[in-house]
């Protein structure tokens, strides 16, 4: 697993120096690739700009530097190429919102005709591109185990379009476009897709969740995933501080509250079977964390709906209980 | 090497000869022959190296092959009808971003209803993607238009669709001349791309582009198939030095000289159309053909100066611009703007309907008697379509069209013309 | 030029027949053009091919309408469709059948033709009998050769090893050389008959 086995005494707190531990993260290392330069248009406090940086800095380290990174159509995109700059210190293509995976597949057909086997293919794209208008082309990476690593930037919206749902938005939560949609404000209950339990249905090689909250784990999964080749997919939680309504400077305590409510579970998977989980270290209730957000505000305003809560809660525990969360004995 | 070969097979052998590096396969009818014959080929260990890929879609055939083009490798995959639809988003990118893919077309049309069958319908609705088009008339003209695709797509970085009749060609066994490795490789360079994803040198490509650039970015899309009118006859000259024979270029003619009625058209058809005018010729009609070879660019100076010398012209096509007419008639009349020339418009063989000889007798006499109307639809059952417009009137709910016409004309497999 | 259409039944090697029909006129430097009726259909459907053979390079594409010869895989097709539909008045008919074109009911039929140009031959019971199936097609163009001279049977035999290997190719040669014999013997009764 990613965490480090050093045994850290203040616990409540991820604040530990860097010289504490044995090596260096990438992101803290004077060779670290600055891959996604700054300078680039994300928004104040971007989860994505955030989990990206890291993520393709550990790719580039795990790559030796030989790397092409190809982008489906979206904020990251949008944000990072505003020609005549780029943020791209990488070679990298943008084609379209839906053809990402597949756009990469013959990337890495090329470099392996080529006999290029040391340069690696990254693709990535947010939620909207990775769980619908460009699952087919994801799902047919998978299958054919072509050698790619694919990272889902998941902020459960359509952002770059202006906050609409996806297939990766919660129950309850509050879009553009889950007005319309049943009863209630937000977005429908039994709705949406599992896409890293997806993936792990392909039996690909390595499948992996990580969020921003904890960038050691990603930056771990990222570099052990460049170990491997064949298809891998990691999914990254990246709270958007536009769409999900929050203070800018709570990215990081959002993303921990997601994990740590149990409602983003993050783990690792080998060929279809998950061989590690990242613990709750303080378990919180649902409640902690959907109320710093103003898209569940309706659940908790003049008149709340403790019930919506409670089945939310139902999820996290659900997750809680499918995947170990829990220490034993903790809580 | 002379063969007596299926159309798609002696494609497949020709762009394998072409030492493509990723091929990405798709199945749809009439094209799937193509990329079957190019798998046993990879397998076989004569072409290599190069990545066959069974990919999901025709979205992501396009797609793959736009990847594996913008990383330096050469490109190739093949679709008809629906597939090309399917893909046309990654189309339209793949030009934009200026990658010399060269794709198959097994022209076929589109549905609803659902259909097979060839007409052109297919290919002319990516007239605008800036695919460059070039039409075979014959087996023998589809493998040679895929050596001078590979040729001109890399010379100008912009992508080519060579397109066949499906079917009528990619199912037909004929004569076939397969040059060999050492002609290919005399005639095709090594891709070198203009534009390439490489660690060694990071470049970003596909990056948003304003209104302040868009423009001049388009405009060179145009520019480039504005040089390739320029190189497709060039290119076929120096296809003549290697391979000896005579084969793309812009257009052809035939018997044209003295004509005071031409015949256009692309593709397979115009070997019907030949054989129609030389016994038309027989008896004394002045009649001649221009075939249009290259679609995209439209040569629209040499069209205008084939056609300079006669009084009329019938632009006969497997194409129907609904709401308007022909779609190639168009573009010719485009051409001869000014010169007062008449024209008609066939639209004909779409879906399928086999266009025959006696037929075309009747059309050409015609044209040439001018009174034909400007838009004629060839060998159309009236009986079926004013049958059909009689139960529109006669009741609200009269069901769908197509099921209807199919119950007028009783079972199809009885039929076999 | 001289044009045959074949009438037979998906999973017959209709198209197949076609296929080798245009090979054999190539291996005699001849032009042949090949080509089925494009259907999409399944196994048992009826099912067209045309074959087009000439001395010049071939740039007709419409379908056979007046057929030089005709040749029937499946006579069970007759009473589905209009097999003999414009067929030249001097025209060949090859049906696959053990019985006699009378004993068919087809007497009418060659009324005012050239009866020798009309012949069964029990071409499934032949592609059984040498190549263990019960594909007519192989046996049927080496009758055909037989019954209208225009390719020669060595031209089939090249066709058959262009397209077959090893048993299958020494079986369909068989056959088609049975069938070649059949049809001469035949034919050899009816100029007797005629004369």
């Amino acid at each position: 697993m990613g965490f480090q086995p050093v045994k850290f005494y203040q616990t409540g707190t991820y604040t530990v120096g860097n010289r504490l531990l044995a090596e260096r993260s990438v992101q803290a290392g004077e060779l670290r690739s600055n891959s996604i330069n700054s300078g680039h248009r994300a928004c104040q406090g971007c989860g994505e700009a955030l989990g990206a940086r890291y993520a393709i800095d550990a790719a580039m380290a795990g790559s030796n530097n030989q790397l092409i990174a190809v982008n489906a159509t979206g904020c990251l995109e949008v944000f990072s190429t505003p020609y005549p700059e780029s943020s791209w210190q990488v070679p990298w293509i943008h084609s379209l919102f839906g053809n990402a995976p597949a756009v990469a597949t013959g990337v890495a057909a090329a470099m392996k005709v080529k006999g290029r086997k040391e340069v690696r293919v990254v693709a990535q794209g947010g939620d909207g591109s990775t769980t619908d208008i460009g699952f087919g082309c994801l799902s047919g990476m998978f299958e054919r185990n072509d050698d790619v690593l694919y990272i889902c930037y998941d902020n459960e919206a359509y952002m770059n379009t202006g906050v609409q749902r996806s297939s990766a938005t919660p129950p309850a939560a509050r879009t553009a476009t889950t007005m319309p949609v049943g009863a209630e404000p937000g977005n429908p209950f039994g709705q949406g897709k599992n896409l890293p339990e997806i993936a792990m249905a392909h039996g690909i090689p390595y499948v992996a969740t990580a969020t921003v909250a904890d960038l050691r784990d990603l930056e771990y999964k990222v570099r052990r995933a460049m170990t491997i080749r064949g298809a891998r997919y990691i999914h990254l939680s990246v709270p958007c501080p536009l769409g999900w309504g929050t203070a800018s400077s709570d990215t990081i305590r959002i993303a921990r509250l997601a994990k740590e409510s149990g409602m983003f579970p993050v783990f690792e998977a080998e060929y279809g079977e998950v061989t590690g989980v990242s613990k709750i270290r303080h378990q919180v209730p649902v409640e902690d964390y959907l109320k710093p957000q103003k898209r569940f505000a309706h659940l908790f305003g003049k008149t709340p709906h403790p019930e919506t809560v409670a089945r939310i809660q139902a999820i996290a525990d659900r997750n809680i209980r499918k995947y170990g969360l829990l220490e034993e004995g903790s809580n | 090497m002379l063969k007596q070969t299926e159309g798609s097979k002696a494609v497949a052998e020709a762009i394998a000869l072409c030492r493509p590096e990723v091929i990405c396969a798709y199945p749809i009818s009439p094209q799937t022959h193509i990329v079957e014959a190019l798998g046993e080929i990879v397998k076989s260990g004569e072409l290599t190296p190069c990545e066959f890929i069974n990919v999901e879609s025709e979205f992501a055939a396009m797609s793959v092959a736009i990847g594996a083009s913008a990383a330096g490798a050469r490109a190739y995959t093949a679709t008809a009808s629906q597939g090309l639809l399917f893909m046309a988003e990654a189309v339209y990118n793949a030009s934009g971003l200026g990658l010399p893919i060269v794709m198959t077309v097994a022209n076929r049309a589109i549905g609803a209803p659902i259909n097979i069958w060839n007409d052109h319908s297919d290919s002319l609705s990516q007239r605008d993607s800036g695919w460059m088009q070039l039409f075979a008339e014959t087996n023998q003209e589809a493998v040679d238009l895929h050596i001078q695709a590979f040729r001109l797509a890399e010379e100008l970085s912009m992508p080519i669709m060579v397109c066949m009749d499906g079917f009528i060609l990619t199912h037909a066994f004929e004569r076939v001349d397969i040059p060999s490795q050492a002609q290919v490789d005399a005639y095709l360079p090594p891709f070198e791309p203009r534009q390439v994803l490489d660690p060694a040198e990071p470049v970003s490509i596909g990056a948003m582009v304003g209104p302040e650039a868009f423009m001049e970015v388009r405009y060179l899309a145009h520019a480039k198939q504005m040089q390739a009118i320029e190189r497709i006859p060039q290119l076929a000259s120096e296809f003549r030095e290697i391979f000896g024979r005579d084969s793309g270029g812009l257009i052809r003619t035939y018997c044209t000289e003295d004509a005071d009625t031409i015949i256009i058209a692309m593709g397979s058809v115009l070997g019907t159309i030949k054989d129609t005018v030389d016994e038309m010729r027989a008896q004394g009609h002045k009649i001649g053909v221009l075939g249009i070879i290259s679609y995209r660019p439209f040569p629209l100076e040499q069209v205008k100066a084939a056609l300079l010398n006669c009084r009329r012209f019938v632009v006969l096509e497997k194409s129907l611009a609904v709401g308007m007419g022909g779609i190639v008639a168009t573009d010719v009349r485009m051409a001869v703007t000014g010169t007062g020339l008449k024209g008609f418009t066939a639209i004909a063989g779409l879906g399928g309907r086999p266009i025959t000889k006696a037929s075309l007798h009747k059309l050409f006499r015609e044209a040439k008697a001018e009174t034909l109307p400007p838009v004629t639809f060839l060998d159309l059952d009236w009986d079926a379509v004013n049958k059909q417009l009689a139960r529109e009137k006669q009741t609200r709910r009269s069901g769908p069209v197509a099921e209807n016409i199919l119950h007028d004309k009783g079972i199809v497999s009885a039929k076999f013309g | 030029m001289f044009q045959i259409r074949v009438h037979g039944r998906g999973g017959q090697g209709v198209v197949t027949a076609t296929e080798m029909l245009s090979v054999a006129a190539f291996e005699e430097g001849r032009h042949a053009q090949a080509f089925p009726s494009f259907g999409s259909e399944r196994t048992g459907a009826p099912v067209v091919a045309f074959c087009r053979i000439s001395d010049k390079e071939i740039r007709l594409r419409e379908p056979i309408m007046e057929p030089d010869a005709i040749i029937i895989q499946d006579p069970t097709l007759l009473h589905q469709i209009d097999v003999f539909a414009g067929l030249k008045p001097d025209g060949y008919v090859l049906l696959n059948s053990h019985h006699s074109i009378e004993a068919l009911g087809l007497a009418e039929l060659v009324q005012g033709r050239r009866a020798e140009r009309f012949c069964t031959l029990p071409a499934t019971e032949l592609g059984l009998k040498h190549v263990g199936r019960p594909i007519p097609n192989v046996p049927l163009l080496a009758g055909f050769a037989a019954l209208s001279g225009t390719i020669r049977l060595e031209s089939v035999v090249l066709a058959i090893n262009e397209r077959f290997t090893g048993k299958i190719a020494d079986g369909n040669i068989a056959a088609a050389t049975e069938a070649y014999l059949l049809v001469k013997q035949m034919m050899e009764g009816a100029h007797a008959k005629a004369n």
